[in-house]
C-alpha cells in the first residue's frame, strides 16, 4: 500500500491562497509607491534591504508562531508566550551581567554563551510545560491556565532583573541576535531551521496527527489511543521553548533585557500569525506553511506602515481589523451568510 | 466525659453540620474568597501599624474603583462562559479622549464623558454582535477591540494629557466625610453604587438569570426560548459601559489622561472576579464576589507598599500564585461534584 505523502509537501494550496494573495498585494502597494523597497544589496557580505529586515524582524513573530500553531491546534492557546519572551530574556542577561541582586549570581557560566543559551530555553521550557501541566492534568481552560502566567510572568522576569533594565555586552550571545551566516541575519537562520524542524517532526511523524486528533476530538483520540495529557504537555512546552527563542534573539537584538515590555501583544501577533495561516482557532487542522506565510504578512503590514510614516500605532488599528476579518472570514455562519447573498446575486 | 458512648445520634452530626450548610458548590468559592480577604486584611493590620485605620480600608476602595467598576462589567460576560479583554485599553483609551476633548477642544466635562460613555457602550455591543451573529469566538472579538482602543487611544495623543477643567479638581476632592473614619472619596462612592446596581442586575431581574443560564447552558437556555443572543450582545455593551465609565473615573482619580494607562488591567480585573468565585467556564459567581476579589489585591497592593522593601513586582507575582490557587481550588471542586 502507497503511504500518502507528507502533507507538508502535498498540502494544496486553498489555505495558502487568501494569505498569499494578501501577502501579493502588500508588496504590489509597497513595489508601486516605495521607491527601491525590493532593492537588497550585498555590504561586507551581509544582505542589506527592506525584504532582509521584514525577515529579520518577522523571525520572532515565527517562532513564536510556529509553536503556538501546534497548541492552537490542540484545541488551547497560550497567552504566555510574550511573558516567557520577558523571562528568558531576563534570565540571559542575568546570567552574562550577573548584577547585584540578581537571583541566580550564585551560578557562574564564565560566559559561555552555549551555557547561557542552554539555561534560559531550560527556563522557557520549564514555563511552557507549568502551562501544559495545567492544561494537561489540571483540566484547567488554556486560557485561564496560560493566564497565569501572563499576569505572574512579567513579575517573575522583574525579579531576575530586580526591576531593573540589564544592559550587557558580550559578542558571543549578541550573534544569536545580529550576527549573519551566509548573508543572512542570523534570527532568520533560526527561525527556518526551527520551522523545518517543527514541519519534519509534526508531518513526517504520526506527531501532527495526534495533535490534531487530540485538538478535534480528546475522547475520541483518547479512544484511539492516543495519550491526549501527554500530547498536550509536549505542545505547551514546545510552545514555552519557542518563546525562550524568540526571548533570546529579542534580548541579544537589543543588548538588553526589558521585563516590561519584551514581548509585549507578541501573543497577539503569534495567534494572528497563525490564524491568518488557515489553523484553525477551535483545534483539530494546522498548516506550518500557512503561519510562515501568515506571519510574513504580519511583519510585511507592519514594515509597510512604518516605512510609509504612517503613526506606527495604526499598526494596532490595521491589526484589529485584521483579527475581524480573518475571524469572520473562518466563522461558518458568515460563509453561509455570505454564500447565500452571493448566490443569489449570481442567479 | 461520661456521655454514653451508643448514642452518636443522628441530630448531632446534623448539628455540626448546619453552620456550614449554606456552603455548595457556588457559594463556597465565594465563602473562601471571604475568608482569605479577612486573614489578608487581618494579617496585615497585625503586621503593619496604621494599617487597621479606616481611612486606609476606605482608600483601598477609592484606589482600585476603576479596577472595579471595569472589573463588575467583566463579572456578567464571564457568568455567559466569555471573556472580555478589552477592559484595560477602554480605560486608557477613554481616558485620553477625555482629557483632549476637555482640554484641547474645550467641550464641557459632562459632554465629554457622556460620549465616551456612549462609544464604550456602542463599541462593546459592536463586539457583542460580533460574538452573536457570527459565533466568533469572544476571546479574538475582544483582542481586536484590545488593539483598537488602544490603537485609537495613541492616535488622539501619544503623551499623557493633565486635566485643569475646574469642575475636574471639585470632583476629584469630593467625598463624603464619615467623622473619624475619613472621608468616602468620590471614585469609591462610585464604584459601591456599581457594585450594587451589578447585584440587582444579577439577581432580580430576567437579564440576570438569562446571563446566569447561558453560562450554565447556552443550548438548555436556548431551548427554553430565552433571549440569549439579545443577552449575549448585552453583557458585552454593559462591559463596554462598564469599562467606558472605569475610564471616567480614572481621568477624574488621576486629573489625567493616558492613552496607555489600563495596561494589564484586563488581566487584574479578570484575576479579582476569579478569585471573587466566579468560575471561568460561566454560571456560576457573585458580583458581590468580584468586590472581594477586587479589594483582595488592593490589600496586596497596599500591604506592599507598606512593607516598603518589597518591590511592586511581588504584586503580579502573587496575583498569579492567588489565581492559580483559586483555579485549582475550582477544578478540585468541580472534579469532586462529578
Amino acid at each position: 500500500m502507497k503511504r500518502p505523502a507528507p502533507r507538508l509537501i502535498t498540502s494544496s494550496p486553498p489555505h495558502l491562497l487568501m494569505p498569499l494573495a494578501a501577502l501579493a498585494l502588500v508588496l504590489l502597494y509597497d513595489a508601486l509607491t516605495i521607491p527601491g523597497f525590493f532593492h537588497v544589496e550585498m555590504r561586507d557580505g551581509h544582505l542589506f534591504g527592506s525584504l532582509v529586515d521584514i525577515l529579520n524582524r518577522g523571525a520572532p513573530v515565527l517562532l513564536l508562531a510556529l509553536g503556538m500553531t501546534l497548541v492552537l491546534s490542540t484545541g488551547g492557546v497560550d497567552l504566555s508566550v510574550g511573558a516567557v519572551m520577558a523571562i528568558t530574556g531576563a534570565m540571559a542577561a542575568g546570567l552574562i551581567a550577573r548584577p547585584e541582586g540578581f537571583v541566580l549570581a550564585g551560578l557562574d557560566l564564565h560566559g559561555s554563551a552555549p551555557a547561557i543559551v542552554a539555561v534560559s530555553l531550560v527556563a522557557g521550557l520549564a514555563a511552557g510545560l507549568f502551562n501544559g501541566a495545567l492544561v494537561a492534568f489540571a483540566d484547567v481552560q488554556p486560557i485561564v491556565a496560560t493566564l497565569i502566567l501572563m499576569v505572574a510572568g512579567r513579575g517573575v522576569a522583574q525579579l531576575l532583573t530586580a526591576g531593573q533594565i540589564i544592559t550587557f555586552e558580550h559578542p558571543g550571545f549578541q550573534f544569536l541576535g545580529s550576527g549573519f551566516v551566509a548573508g543572512l541575519p542570523f534570527p532568520v537562520t533560526v527561525a527556518v531551521a526551527m520551522f523545518l524542524v517543527t514541519a519534519a517532526l509534526s508531518r513526517g511523524t504520526a506527531l501532527g496527527l495526534f495533535v490534531e486528533a487530540v485538538g478535534d476530538n480528546p475522547t475520541a483520540s483518547r479512544f484511539a489511543g492516543v495519550n491526549a495529557r501527554m500530547v498536550k504537555l509536549l505542545v505547551y512546552g514546545f510552545c514555552g521553548l519557542c518563546a525562550g527563542i524568540a526571548g533570546l534573539i529579542g534580548t541579544a537584538d537589543i543588548k538588553a533585557a526589558d521585563a516590561n515590555n519584551a514581548g509585549l501583544y507578541m501573543e497577539l501577533d503569534a495567534i494572528l500569525a497563525a490564524a491568518i495561516g488557515g489553523t484553525s482557532l477551535s483545534g483539530g487542522r494546522f498548516y506550518l506553511s500557512g503561519t510562515l506565510v501568515g506571519a510574513l504578512l504580519l511583519q510585511t503590514l507592519t514594515t509597510t506602515i512604518l516605512t510609509k510614516g504612517v503613526p506606527p500605532v495604526l499598526t494596532l488599528v490595521v491589526k484589529a481589523a485584521v483579527v475581524v476579518a480573518v475571524c469572520l472570514l473562518q466563522s461558518p455562519k458568515f460563509r453561509s451568510v455570505a454564500g447565500r447573498r452571493f448566490r443569489r446575486e449570481a442567479t | 466525659m461520661r456521655r454514653p458512648p451508643s448514642q452518636p445520634s443522628p441530630s448531632a452530626s446534623r448539628k455540626g453540620k448546619e453552620p456550614l450548610r449554606f456552603l455548595n458548590r457556588s457559594t463556597f468559592p465565594f465563602a473562601a474568597t471571604v475568608l482569605v480577604f479577612v486573614l489578608l486584611y487581618v494579617a496585615a493590620s497585625l503586621h503593619y501599624t496604621g494599617f487597621s485605620r479606616p481611612q486606609v480600608f476606605l482608600n483601598l476602595l477609592a484606589d482600585n474603583a476603576f479596577v472595579g467598576v471595569a472589573a463588575v462589567g467583566l463579572t456578567f460576560v464571564i457568568l455567559t462562559g466569555g471573556i472580555d479583554l478589552s477592559v484595560g485599553s477602554a480605560v486608557g483609551c477613554g481616558s485620553i479622549i477625555i482629557a483632549t476633548l476637555v482640554e484641547k477642544q474645550h467641550v464641557h466635562p459632562v459632554i465629554a464623558i457622556l460620549l465616551v460613555l456612549a462609544m464604550g457602550t456602542t463599541v462593546g455591543s459592536g463586539m457583542g454582535a460580533l460574538i452573536r451573529y457570527f459565533d466568533l469566538p469572544p476571546f479574538l472579538v475582544t483582542l481586536a477591540g484590545l488593539f483598537l482602543y488602544r490603537g485609537i487611544g495613541l492616535l488622539v495623543s501619544m503623551e499623557s494629557v493633565s486635566i485643569m477643567h475646574p469642575l475636574f479638581a471639585r470632583l476629584s476632592m469630593a467625598g463624603v466625610p464619615l467623622g473619624d473614619a475619613g472621608s468616602l472619596q468620590l471614585s469609591a462612592i462610585v464604584f459601591l453604587l456599581v457594585v450594587a446596581v451589578g447585584i440587582y442586575l444579577s439577581r432580580h431581574t430576567t437579564f440576570g438569570r438569562v446571563t446566569y443560564a447561558i453560562g450554565g447552558s447556552e443550548q438548555s437556555a436556548l431551548l427554553m426560548g430565552l433571549p440569549v443572543g439579545r443577552t449575549k450582545m448585552g453583557v458585552y455593551a454593559l462591559s463596554g459601559f462598564c469599562s467606558a465609565l472605569a475610564s471616567v473615573v480614572y481621568a477624574v482619580y488621576t486629573s489625567a489622561g493616558n492613552a496607555n494607562a489600563g495596561t494589564g488591567l484586563e488581566l487584574d480585573a479578570i484575576a479579582a472576579v476569579v478569585v471573587g468565585g466566579t468560575l471561568l467556564s460561566g454560571g456560576t459567581g457573585y458580583v458581590a464576589g468580584t468586590l472581594v476579589g477586587v479589594l483582595i489585591f488592593g490589600v496586596i497592593q497596599t500591604a506592599i507598599t507598606f512593607q516598603g522593601t518589597l518591590s511592586s513586582w511581588w504584586t503580579k507575582i502573587a496575583a498569579g500564585t492567588l489565581l492559580l490557587l483559586f483555579i485549582l481550588l475550582q477544578r478540585a471542586m468541580h472534579r469532586r461534584a462529578r
